[in-house]
Order: C-alpha cells, then sequence, then structure tokens
C-alpha cells in the first residue's frame, strides 16, 4: 500500500509511515507478539481505516505509533517516521512536545477518558499551555481559554463558555465524545488517532460523531487514522483501509476497491457479515472459529484455521502481494480463489 | 450536601449516644472498685465518714436511678462534678482538650505529609525500593504497639541524643497568652519563636508515635488508590495529550486517588483518639487522653462517661465530615 495512490494528494510523501513494526508484550504464557511486521503509510489530509476485529492489534499498533504501548509492552522492530522524525528515537521530552500537538489520539469510551475530578475547561487548557510557544506569557490564561471554548463552540456543544466549567460526568454521552475530539484537535495535530470513536455510542449519535471528525479533518486538513470494527464506518469515511487480522495486515488498499473486490478471504468474510438493504433473506455467514494465540507464530498462514481456502501450500510465512492497483493481500491463492 | 442528609446524621447520633451511655455505665458499675475508697485510701476515715461521702455523691443510690439522674442532667449539658477535681467535669474536660486536639492534628497531618508521598512514590516506582521500603514500614507501622514506639523514640532523641525533651507539652518561662489554647499556634500568633521552637520539640515525639500506625495504613491506601488510577483511560489520554509527567502524577491522577486517603483519613482520625490515651500517658501529656485513663483507675465516674460521650460524637462526627469529604473531592457523587 506504498505503491501509487489514487487520491489528490497523490504525489506527496506520507506523513506517517510504519515499517516492519513488531510490538511485543511478555505474559506468563510466553512473548505475545500483538503486532508483528506492520507497514502503513498515512498521507496528509487522507483518512485512513483500519478494521480487525478485538485483538488484531489495530489498537497496539497506534499505541507504538504515539509511543503510549502499555507497559510491559514494547515496540521490540521496525520504523516510525513522522515527518521525517524517527519517532523511535524520540527521548521522553520528545514525545512530551509530539504528543497532543503534532498526534492528537481520542479513545472509545469518553466517559473513561476523560478526568472525573477536573472540569471541562482545564481538560482542554492544560493541552494548550502545554504547547502553547505561541502564545505571550502576558494573557496567556486570558487567550488559552478563549481557545478552549472555540473549540467547543467548533465541536458543536451548545452555551460552551457557560459549560465549560462543568465536570465530564454533566454532559451526555454525544457532548462528553465531542469534548474529547475538541481536546484532541485543540492544538491543531497533523495527525488524529481515533481509537473506535464510536462503539461506546448510540447508533444515531455515531453517525453525528463520524461526520463531525471528516468535517473537522477538511477545515483543519489534518489526516485521520480512524480505528474500527466497522466496515459500514470504512466504507463511508476513509479514502484507504487496512485490514488487520492477528497482529498483521492482511489486506489494504484504497476503500471504495477494498470492499468492492475484496481479495483476502478474511476480508471476504468481514463483508459477507454486513447484512444488506436490498438482499435481507441472505444469511449472514459469520467467520468460524477464532483468532490464534498471538504466541509463536509462524510458518503458516495466520488465518489458516479459519480459511475455507487453506491448502497444503498455506502452510508458511506469506507477504503481501499486489492483487490490483494500490491494493495488496496476504493470501498466496489470490488468484486461485476469485476464479 | 443537602439540609436532609444533616438532619438524617445528626438524628442518627441520638441512638449512638443513648447506646454508649448504657454501655460506659454498665462497664464502669460492674467494674471492682469504689471510688470512695479509692479517695479515703491513706486516711483513716470512720465507716460513718465513708457513709456520708457515698450519700453526698450519690453512689448510695441504686445504679438504675443513678443512670436516670446523669442522662436527665446530661440532657441539659449538666454532666456533674468530677470526683477529685471537685469542679464540674465539663471544665476539667474543656481545660484539658486543646492539648489532647493539638497532638491529634499534628498526628494527623504528619500521617498526611508522611504516607501521600511515599503512597504516590511506591505506586509509581512499583516494586522499587521506595515501595518495599515502604511496605516494610507500614508492617512494622501497623503491628507495633504505640507505647513501645514511643518509649523507643525517648530513649533515642531524648535519652541518648538529647535532642528532644522527654515528656510534658512546655518548658517553665513559655507563658504565652492564650488565644487558640494550641501552644505551637499561640506561640506564633503571639510572636515568640523561642517559645514555638519549645512547643514543637515536645510536640514532635508524641505527634510522631501516634501517626506512626495512621500513617502506615493510609500509605497503603494511598498505594493502592493511585495504582488503580494509574491504570485507568484517563491517565491515558492525559499522557496522550504531551502535558508533563509531574502533572499527570499529582493533578491527574492524585486528585483522583486522594479520595480513598482522604476519607480513611477521616475516619481513623477516631482511632487517634485511642491513640492518645496510650501515647498521652507514655510522653506525659496533659490532654484528655491521660486524664482519663487517670480517671478510669480512680473510678471518677463522672469524668470518664462525660469523655467516652465525648469521643463518640467526635467518632460519629468525623465520619459525617468523611462523607463531606468525599463528596466535595468526588464531584461525581453529590449527598
Amino acid at each position: 500500500m506504498h505503491s501509487t495512490r489514487s487520491s489528490a494528494t497523490d504525489m506527496s510523501a506520507p506523513l506517517l509511515s510504519v515499517r516492519s513494526l513488531k510490538t511485543c508484550f511478555p505474559t506468563r504464557a510466553g512473548l505475545v507478539t500483538a503486532v508483528d511486521g506492520v507497514d502503513l503509510d498515512v498521507y496528509p489530509g487522507e483518512c485512513l481505516g483500519i478494521v480487525g476485529e478485538s485483538g488484531s492489534g489495530k489498537s497496539v499498533t497506534f499505541a507504538s505509533v504515539i509511543g503510549l504501548v502499555r507497559s510491559p509492552g514494547y515496540v521490540a522492530e521496525g520504523s516510525i517516521r513522522f515527518g521525517g522524525v524517527d519517532l523511535r528515537r524520540l527521548d521522553s521530552n520528545g514525545w512530551r512536545r509530539l504528543r497532543g500537538r503534532d498526534i492528537a489520539m481520542t479513545m472509545q469510551d469518553a466517559l473513561t477518558a476523560l478526568n472525573p475530578a477536573l472540569t471541562v475547561a482545564e481538560q482542554i487548557e492544560e493541552v494548550l499551555l502545554a504547547h502553547a510557544e505561541d502564545l505571550p506569557k502576558r494573557g496567556r490564561q486570558a487567550a488559552v481559554r478563549e481557545r478552549a471554548i472555540e473549540m467547543l463552540r467548533l465541536v458543536g456543544i451548545p452555551a460552551p463558555a457557560k459549560r465549560i466549567d462543568d465536570y465530564p460526568h454533566q454532559f451526555s454521552g454525544g457532548m462528553r465524545q465531542r469534548i474529547m475530539i475538541a481536546i484532541a484537535l485543540s492544538c491543531r495535530p497533523k495527525l488524529l488517532i481515533a481509537d473506535e470513536p464510536t462503539t461506546a455510542l448510540d447508533v444515531t449519535i455515531q453517525a453525528q460523531v463520524l461526520d463531525l471528525i471528516s468535517d473537522l479533518r477538511r477545515e483543519l486538513g489534518m489526516s485521520v487514522v480512524l480505528i474500527t470494527h466497522d466496515l459500514g464506518v470504512v466504507a463511508e469515511h476513509t479514502d484507504r483501509v487496512a485490514v488487520m487480522y492477528a497482529g498483521q495486515v492482511v489486506e489494504a488498499g484504497p476503500t471504495r476497491e477494498l470492499i468492492d473486490r475484496p481479495k483476502h478471504p478474511y476480508t471476504r468474510g468481514l463483508i459477507g457479515l454486513i447484512p444488506r438493504l436490498s438482499d435481507l433473506d441472505a444469511p449472514i455467514r459469520p467467520i468460524e472459529g477464532q483468532v490464534p494465540e498471538l504466541i509463536g507464530l509462524g510458518g503458516i498462514c495466520r488465518f489458516y484455521d479459519r480459511c475455507e481456502f487453506r491448502a497444503s501450500k498455506c502452510r508458511t510465512d506469506i507477504s503481501m502481494i499486489d492483487v490490483g492497483p494500490d491494493h495488496r493481500a496476504r493470501c498466496i491463492r489470490v488468484e486461485e480463489i476469485l476464479q | 450536601m443537602k439540609p436532609l442528609a444533616l438532619i438524617s446524621r445528626i438524628t442518627q447520633l441520638v441512638p449512638v449516644l443513648l447506646g454508649v451511655s448504657v454501655i460506659v455505665f454498665v462497664m464502669m458499675a460492674l467494674t471492682p472498685g469504689d471510688p470512695v475508697e479509692i479517695m479515703l485510701a491513706d486516711q483513716q476515715a470512720t465507716p460513718e465518714q465513708v457513709q456520708a461521702m457515698r450519700h453526698d455523691m450519690g453512689l448510695d443510690r441504686p445504679a438504675l436511678e443513678r443512670f436516670g439522674i446523669f442522662l436527665s442532667n446530661a440532657l441539659t449539658g449538666d454532666f456533674g462534678l468530677s470526683f477529685f477535681h471537685r469542679r464540674p467535669v465539663f471544665d476539667v474536660i474543656a481545660e484539658r482538650l486543646p492539648a489532647t486536639i493539638e497532638l491529634t492534628l499534628a498526628a494527623l497531618l504528619l500521617a498526611l505529609a508522611i504516607s501521600i508521598p511515599l503512597g504516590v512514590v511506591a505506586a509509581v516506582k512499583k516494586n522499587g525500593v521506595v515501595d518495599r521500603l515502604a511496605a516494610i514500614g507500614s508492617l512494622f507501622g501497623t503491628s507495633l504497639p504505640g507505647f513501645w514506639f514511643g518509649i523507643i523514640l525517648i530513649i533515642l532523641f531524648a535519652v541518648q541524643f538529647k535532642l528532644l525533651p522527654v515528656s510534658g507539652r512546655l518548658d517553665f518561662g513559655c507563658e504565652v497568652p492564650p488565644v487558640t489554647h494550641l501552644m505551637t499556634v499561640d506561640s506564633l500568633l503571639r510572636g515568640r519563636p523561642s517559645c514555638f521552637a519549645d512547643a514543637l520539640s515536645h510536640l514532635i515525639l508524641p505527634a510522631l508515635t501516634l501517626s506512626l500506625p495512621m500513617a502506615a495504613v493510609l500509605t497503603r491506601v494511598q498505594r493502592s488508590a493511585m495504582l488503580e488510577v494509574l491504570r485507568s483511560d484517563y491517565i491515558v489520554f492525559a499522557e496522550a495529550k504531551g502535558i508533563s509527567r509531574r502533572r499527570i502524577l499529582w493533578r491527574h491522577a492524585l486528585k483522583n486517588a486522594l479520595v480513598p486517603t482522604v476519607t480513611v483519613a477521616a475516619i481513623e482520625t477516631g482511632s487517634l483518639l485511642g491513640g492518645n490515651m496510650v501515647v498521652e500517658t507514655v510522653f506525659g501529656w496533659p490532654g484528655l487522653g491521660r486524664l482519663v485513663v487517670e480517671s478510669i483507675f480512680v473510678r471518677n465516674y463522672p469524668l470518664v462517661q462525660a469523655a467516652v460521650l465525648l469521643y463518640a460524637v467526635t467518632y460519629v462526627l468525623l465520619n459525617f465530615f468523611a462523607d463531606v469529604l468525599y463528596t466535595t473531592l468526588n464531584p461525581r457523587v453529590r449527598l
């Protein structure tokens, strides 16, 4: 997926470039390789969707990107370059300056991501203050507060000047999600990592929040990584998509192309799970089996046990192969399957 | 805090106080020994004189009647005369109370000052040196008897190194006109630094002794609260904002992790009241705790009853205060 692309920003260099990323967690049962050889690019201004079930490594991949892999996990191998800077070489101060200002993140559930004991005002203002090199010392507090209110207005909080001093629990779930987005975007980051931004929300609110993210992406000219397990969300809001399975990217390509012509058996299975309005009577076919344990894998296709097309030649390490324009899949039987 | 909650708390006090009065009265009545015999032990009193004194003090009446009199008087705020001081119990207690309040406050402050930073560091550097030392310290703090620790401190700092006084509250010569009756505070308010130093040097060992078990408990509470908070999503989110580590720990984490510590501290302050009796006795601290111990020895019933009631009221109020604190610190809870 680092070949030529078909969108408007074709010629530009990637903003974020991840190569051969490997992130491990030591456990009692052994070393869990939660992310194993992931390659990803995010281009300026685009929205990249990351799809996969729980445990596929999609969140850990981007926790690695922002340097927040939970202890005792660690990034073992690979390179993460952001705007030409090698993030793996950053010291804690470098990380601190990068986070919030260049790369921001929102979490799944705003109820737990916002500090219950601090007011919304404090939680927005502290990001601005931490990265406020451009603000004059005199009157900084007032300027920061004004910008915080402005951010709340931008994400659609009614009466922001009045409500800014409230605590998170005094807002509804959808409003909290908006507040979290306002915090993440308050320093106009170049990249927003939105980790399951709608999973904790009612269906009606989900669309509003996703539309908000899309609008702000255009307005602020940032790139967005949308982590989700919902292909419908991906279809509607992303330019390109990477499907992850068991710690690897198994298929990546332009969203339209990938959804219309899925190549990897896993992606095909995922798309088969979406009920279609045109054919509501068609049975939903679940993918049998479970994600394998991420310990000591290798020497076999990770989807082998669940794949309806498995063959003896799949008993080897599979790499990504080109299957279409800017479209790659991790399956050696692609040609045979499609016939 | 809604007024309704306040009223319900005050109503709760009534059965507690009644129960405590009954228990104290029964215990004192069942304890062998007679105040009159103790008072007249050294004098060659005739049985008639003893009888006259018993009658004078009302001790010749049946227990139930005595309890009734005590209750009805107590309701009007009259706790009777102290057998030994021949003055109203209320006055005697009021005289001794400030010393105990000063000691208790000092111990509370010490316990918080030790346990909060220690608990935070122990949690942040889990399994580190500080964490292990804190764990050992907590074990000692909870298991060592207060009087033993106090005596060790006296031997070390007062007898061996002669750094601090052995006992008492103030040396002669430091007469500070009272404002709050807390010596350390008053000497500062009156601008007497030498007296402040003297008061502080007397206060430090008993306060330390009294605070140790509490500091031990609070360190554990603070550590586990902090560990729990550090695992929460809002800490990860705060880190993703690029704010300083210091701010994350002392503002984001501690503000949440303080809630259990402060609540437990408020409740545990009640347990300091019991510790006071031991510590005041060991250090010759002229407070209520020592007065109560002495009064128990000589069967000074009116004083013991009034003091125990005071303890009970304090305990209930502290619990109430803990609830209020919990609400203030935790904006999600509204009583």
